[in-house]
């Protein structure tokens, strides 16, 4: 993995830069102290790091807009941050580029419990958005794993999806409104409390737009009454093939469940010695949760039950209790910290269509073999939504390098089957030069046009997403 | 032209030298009039793949919508933003097609609780306006890798280019549904109830209000139907005894409420707004229209004016944005049918325009 050389103009230009920020921004909301520039270097993607040339904390949308024009004006790439959690390297800096960070705007602007809508300033974390609205019962929808320490800002830039969005949506289904600073520093309102865009839906391709297209600042995001409650069943079988007709029977039969994840050998194995969950020791493992009153809770999980029956499960645990589901849910939770007991891992995120599931796991249990290195599967299965979680060695020389080229292997099988190489983690640094694999010249063409008119001077974020020899021509310029 | 593949869509463009009017089924006659050549898509049809295990579907642009529907209902399944007809209202004739629902991006009542086409759409294909075929997106349910084009093309108006397939995902269709309908509320009380509806738990997955009344539908297994409209029952007492409807008459209310037919009949200008559902009333009260129906909670207003009336001049600076979807080609011509765009935004939809359709040959002027 590459980053383009820092140019050595704007390197030399940060004195100047620096002074002119300071003149909009509070004193310490401009960090350019080397050593603490250094808690910027990376995001959770840590195997890539890289100190920028300042960093910036606005605490509005004005100083947002103030810093972007004194960057447009000077030719300085920006790079926006939420809570650097994304594991695709999308907030790695360079070290000619400024660290924008939304990181003090996390205000709540306005609840509206009738009209069932939020709006609140973007560094807001993503699990504050629920506990906001927590005491009207309702809740955020999108609930990826990281919600604790992630940002609504993150979030709209990688589209970020969770566990329970097989029956909500990920964010840009849950997103209603932005206020997004373009380059330039002009102030875009788009959408708003009401539905849907009257013109073209600039705010679905601001949404997943990996923080290219403009800063956003605000948020409206849609809310939802809470359910009366909710309650898992655990099935285990005997080969991946079996328990991946079991997910396609489940949605056949018109019940949509809130969530379906899938644990195979391996990751049980792990989670199993790390949690003592008390998971069978089986092939492969669902975890299928329903939503409702207690009736329509018991009526649903019958339903599954039943269909799993059909396929001889060795092991079938219905949750009666809310102790019960969260020992359930004990494992899974696990899964990632469990993996991490083991060595480093590198979590990949390709989505495929759910008929391919026993095919690619076959695959990839191949691949392990022939690289060496062991992986883990865990996953949203209701989606198709792959983690496969490859364990590596950091400090063995060549392991990483090993493992990528093995994650490599493995998102390209993603594509060869009707699949894709990210489902919710975005393309960042991570899957940049593997973009050509699922896309032609003229897809990326489309898509850098946006970037042309959203920033015509290329300089957000601008050595992500695209494979650096694509985007080579508009960086320059 | 009717090409009959999209390399020969894509070559038609190419050779192009004036401006094309795209055209799926003809059914939805919106915009401002447009003039040059017709392109029909009638020639690109066809389901090319149907997995109802994964809940996902890929057609061509110009398949019917009915096919659709049709192949979908023999599986239990369903286009669940329950697409608009807009034959009834428009008094238009032809098929619809897919192509037609996405880049007029249709939906209806259960819009408030699942979405629209934009929210359905996992992958395109289309020629842009130079001719290039582009494709986005794909057939997996979960996908952010590089920019969605897909929810871009949603509701372009074939603007951006002339959509050649779609691929979708589809939901299953719940088992039954019911209706509890509230009788002689004013619109300020009925946008009060349906929030209550809304904000409950009981996935209320359609709430409109018009000639019938205020409507609340609810969906899924029979018990679950059962025990939801008593729960909702309970929740609204303050509002008045609500009339319970079962399935059949539940569909066939909700078919007429997606469709509008109540607004069909008599003339005059049909305007459709997207607001905040709180200040429908007062819109409602500003806008002084010979009829209206609220669907979307009070979300959305459909309201009849008489013809030539730029209901717009009566609400200044609302937030949320008014579309004039039926009327003669004069008002059409004379009124912005769309929401005309602050300066930024407006610079940008140019600016993509330019971008896709350099020669601003695609449906050149509809948007106004
Ligand atoms: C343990 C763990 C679990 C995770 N689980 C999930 C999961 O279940 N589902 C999931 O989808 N993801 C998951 N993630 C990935 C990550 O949390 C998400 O991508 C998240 O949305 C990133 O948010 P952030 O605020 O940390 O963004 P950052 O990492 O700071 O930035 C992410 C991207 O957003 C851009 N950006 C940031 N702020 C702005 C802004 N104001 N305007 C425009 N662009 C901006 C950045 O430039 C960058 O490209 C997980 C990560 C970790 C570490």
């Amino acid at each position: 993995m590459q980053m383009p050389e820092p140019d050595a103009r704007v390197l030399s230009i940060k004195p100047q830069l620096v002074k002119r920020l300071r003149e909009v921004l509070p004193e310490d909301a401009v960090i350019d102290a080397p050593e603490e520039t250094r808690a910027y270097e990376c995001d959770a993607l840590t195997a890539y790091r890289c100190p920028p040339l300042c960093a910036v904390l606005p605490s509005s949308t004005q100083e947002v807009s103030d810093v972007l024009r004194i960057c447009h004006e000077l030719g300085v790439p920006v790079v926006p941050r939420g809570s650097g959690t994304s594991l695709a390297g999308g907030a790695l800096p360079t070290a000619d580029s400024v660290i924008l960070g939304v990181a003090r705007m996390t205000e709540v602007l306005e609840i509206d419990y009738a009209d069932r809508v939020i709006r609140v300033q973007t560094g807001r974390t993503n699990l504050s958005v629920t506990g906001a609205v927590e005491e009207g019962d309702f809740f955020y929808a999108p609930d990826p794993s990281s919600q604790l320490a992630c940002a609504i800002a993150g979030n709209i830039a990688m589209n970020s999806g969770g566990a329970h969005c097989l029956k909500y949506g990920v964010t840009t289904n849950n997103l209603m409104g932005v206020t997004l600073v373009q380059m330039d520093g002009t102030v875009v309102e788009i959408g708003g409390a009401h539905l849907d865009a009257g013109g073209l839906d600039l705010l679905g391709v601001i949404c997943g737009s990996e923080g290219q297209l403009g800063v956003v600042t605000e948020a409206t995001l849609r809310i939802l009454r809470k359910p009366e409650g909710a309650r898992p069943v655990l099935i285990g079988f005997d080969s991946n093939e079996v328990a991946g007709r079991c997910v396609s029977d489940i949605i056949k039969a018109g019940i949509l469940p809130v969530a379906i994840e899938f644990m195979d050998r391996p990751c049980i194995r792990a989670t199993e010695d790390f949690a003592k969950a008390g998971y069978p020791d089986c092939e492969a493992l669902l975890i299928v949760e329903v939503e409702g009153s207690p009736a329509e809770i018991d009526d649903q999980l019958a339903r599954i039950i039943e269909i799993a029956r059909r396929h001889d499960p060795v092991e079938l645990r219905e949750s009666k209790s809310a102790e019960e589901s969260a020992r359930i849910w004990l494992g899974r939770k696990s899964a990632f910290g469990a993996m991490g007991q083991i060595n480093d891992y590198m979590c990949l995120d390709g989505t495929i269509p759910v008929s391919e599931l026993p095919y690619v796991l076959r695959r990839i249990g191949e691949m392990s073999a022939e690289y060496g290195l062991g992986v883990g599967n865990v996953f949203h299965a209701g989606d198709g939504n792959m983690h496969p979680l490859i364990l590596f060695d950091a400090n063995k020389p060549g392991d990483l390098e090993k493992c990528e080229a093995f994650g490599a292997d493995i998102l390209k099988l993603c594509v060869e089957v009707g699949g894709c190489l990210t489902g919710e983690h975005g393309v960042g640094i991570e899957k940049r030069d593997l973009m050509s694999h699922q896309y032609r010249d003229v897809d990326l063409e489309a898509q850098m046009a946006v970037k042309d008119v959203f920033d015509p001077k290329w300089l957000l974020n601008p050595a992500k997403v695209f494979p650096l020899p694509v985007s080579a021509g508009r960086r320059a310029g | 032209m009717r090409p009959e593949s999209e390399d020969e869509l894509a070559e038609m463009v190419r050779a192009a030298n004036g401006p094309l009017r795209v055209r799926g089924g003809g059914t939805r006659d919106i915009g401002a009039p447009v003039q040059g050549e017709v392109v029909e898509t009638g020639g690109l049809s066809g389901v090319t793949l149907y997995e109802p295990g994964a809940l996902t579907l890929v057609a061509k642009a110009g398949t019917p919508v009915a096919e659709i529907e049709a192949m979908l209902g023999a599986e239990g399944q369903r286009l669940a933003f329950e697409p608009m007809d807009h034959r009834v209202l428009l008094g238009t004739e032809g098929e619809p097609t897919l192509g037609g629902v996405a880049s007029a991006n249709v939906s209806g009542p259960r819009r408030i609780s699942v979405g629209a086409p934009r929210d359905f759409m996992l992958g395109v294909r289309f020629v842009d306006g130079a001719g290039r075929v582009v494709s986005n997106g794909g057939r997996v349910m979960k996908n952010v890798t590089g920019y969605d084009l897909v929810k871009l093309m949603a509701g372009s108006w074939g603007t951006l280019g002339v959509l050649t397939e779609i691929s979708l995902k589809v939901l299953p269709a719940p088992e039954t549904e019911a209706t509890l309908v509230i009788p002689g509320l004013v619109a300020e009380t009925a946008v009060a109830a349906m929030s209550r509806a809304l904000g409950s738990p009981f996935e209320v997955s359609g709430a409109a209000h018009g000639v019938a009344g205020t409507c609340l539908r609810v969906e899924g297994f029979e018990s679950q139907v059962r025990y939801r409209t008593a729960q909702l029952t309970e929740l609204l007492t303050g509002f008045g005894a609500p009339q319970v409807l079962e399935a059949v008459d539940s569909r066939a209310l909700w078919r007429r409420i997606a469709d509008v037919e109540e607004l069909a009949t008599d003339a005059g200008d049909v305007w459709r707004l997207s607001v905040r559902p709180s200040q429908a009333p007062g819109l409602v009260q500003q806008m002084r229209a010979d009829q209206v129906l609220l669907d979307w909670g009070g979300g959305l207003i459909w309201a009849r004016v008489p013809e030539g009336t730029d209901l717009r001049a009566r609400l200044e600076g609302f937030g949320g944005h008014a579309t004039l979807i039926r009327a003669g080609a004069e008002t059409r011509s004379r009124l912005a049918v769309f929401q005309p765009e602050p300066a930024p935004v407006a610079a940008l939809t140019a600016g993509l325009r330019q971008k896709f359709d350099p020669r601003g040959i695609l449906n050149p002027g509809i948007l106004g």
